[in-house]
């Protein structure tokens, strides 16, 4: 990030936005929906990332993350957020995938259109920022702690001050 | 019909961004700064690199808009894109920009796919670190607007090249935030 600041700026304005931003979706939510398509991407950077500021703003709820992550229709969450995540799940394959069965059901959960549209530009974005950190070899801290500790300081300062600097220090593999 | 509520006559991600502003922005600016600043690679370069991914992620408006855009930038050579979307390895391009396709395919698939070996094609095609940068965050930007733009089924127009044409001749002359800057005056003298 800090390689090329120009990109930079606009990444994490958009991350900032999408996931700090005022929304009727809750932070903890819409970091759920980030962590999820970063675990089905298999990027370990962004899924610790997010699955550890999730966690911080559900109350420390580790197993809760890693229940969404391992299989959302199963997970201790509203039924919204089970048919948002299905949704998301659907993007991160392509965006072809979603189907109008899907926004219906969505709907009947009681997602605002704004709630879609979030939750399809969060999935896609995601994607976006989960090639980026592995299309170029970035190296990633192992120790969990390190996304821990870091997790209240991200959820208070936003992505512009985060964990996201680590990339910063990265040449190019 | 898009799976939204959009301001109808507005297509793919133009329609998209009068949704919600405040994200059309900084999805915007990003594509202003890879794809119309100034750069090492050209602009033509920069837009099949955005064209190719958009074209295997079967997103019609998207590779629709920057096959076009990239047509502009090669004084009407549509013919070139057409070949750089069938089979990059065989189009008649500089033995760099094979290289950086080859690196934005990759990515398209999932970041993980891009090989050292691919880095190293690049590099000894003379390609720069911030070029290979420039790439991959292209190649993973399109894998963004390409599901932004299908995944809300938003609406393009089909068969209407000259219109793709004029729109494209509109973005080369005045870049990417253009139209975020008119939607946002029209916006505010609406309030």
């Amino acid at each position: 990030m800090v390689f090329r600041p120009e990109t930079a700026e606009p990444l994490n304005e958009l991350a900032d936005i999408l996931l700090r931003g005022p929304n009727t979706l809750a932070p903890g939510e819409r970091e759920l929906i980030a962590t999820l398509v970063s675990s089905r991407n298999d990027c370990f950077f962004c899924q610790r990332v997010h699955g550890a500021v999730a966690a911080y703003h559900l109350g420390n709820n580790e197993q809760l993350v890693l229940d969404v992550e391992s299989d959302p229709e199963h997970a201790a969450v509203p039924d919204k957020m089970k048919a948002l995540l299905a949704i998301a799940g659907k993007v991160q394959r392509g965006g072809k995938e979603v189907t109008s069965e899907d926004i219906a059901r969505a709907r009947e959960c009681g997602a605002s259109d704004m709630e879609i549209h979030d939750t399809v530009l969060i999935a896609a974005a995601f994607c976006m920022f989960n090639r980026y950190v592995d299309g170029l070899g970035t190296w990633a801290p192992t120790d969990p702690d390190v996304y821990r500790e870091r997790a209240p300081i991200t959820a208070r300062e936003g992505y512009a001050n985060s964990i996201h600097r680590i990339l910063a220090e990265q040449p190019i593999t | 019909m898009p799976h939204i509520q959009l301001q109808t006559g507005l297509p793919g991600i133009r329609g998209l961004f009068a949704f919600r502003l405040d994200t059309a922005r900084p999805l915007s600016q990003l594509a202003q700064v890879l794809l119309h600043d100034s750069g090492t690679l050209s602009r033509a370069d920069r837009e099949l690199i955005a064209t190719y991914v958009s074209s295997l992620n079967d997103c019609y408006y998207c590779q629709t808009c920057h096959g076009a855009l990239a047509a502009e930038h090669l004084e009407g050579d549509a013919a070139l894109v057409e070949q750089v979307k069938r089979d990059p390895e065989k189009a008649p391009i500089s033995g760099k920009l094979r290289a950086l396709l080859a690196i934005a395919g990759k990515v398209q698939r999932g970041g993980k796919n891009v090989t050292s070996e691919d880095i190293e094609r690049a590099r000894s095609q003379g390609a720069t670190d911030r070029e290979i940068h420039d790439t991959v965050l292209i190649a993973a930007a399109f894998c963004m607007y390409n599901r932004y733009v299908d995944g809300l089924a938003t609406w393009a127009p089909r068969d209407d090249e000259e219109g793709y044409r004029q729109r494209a001749a509109t973005v080369a002359a005045n870049g990417y935030m253009r139209l975020i800057e008119d939607m946002q005056a029209a916006s505010a003298a609406r309030e």
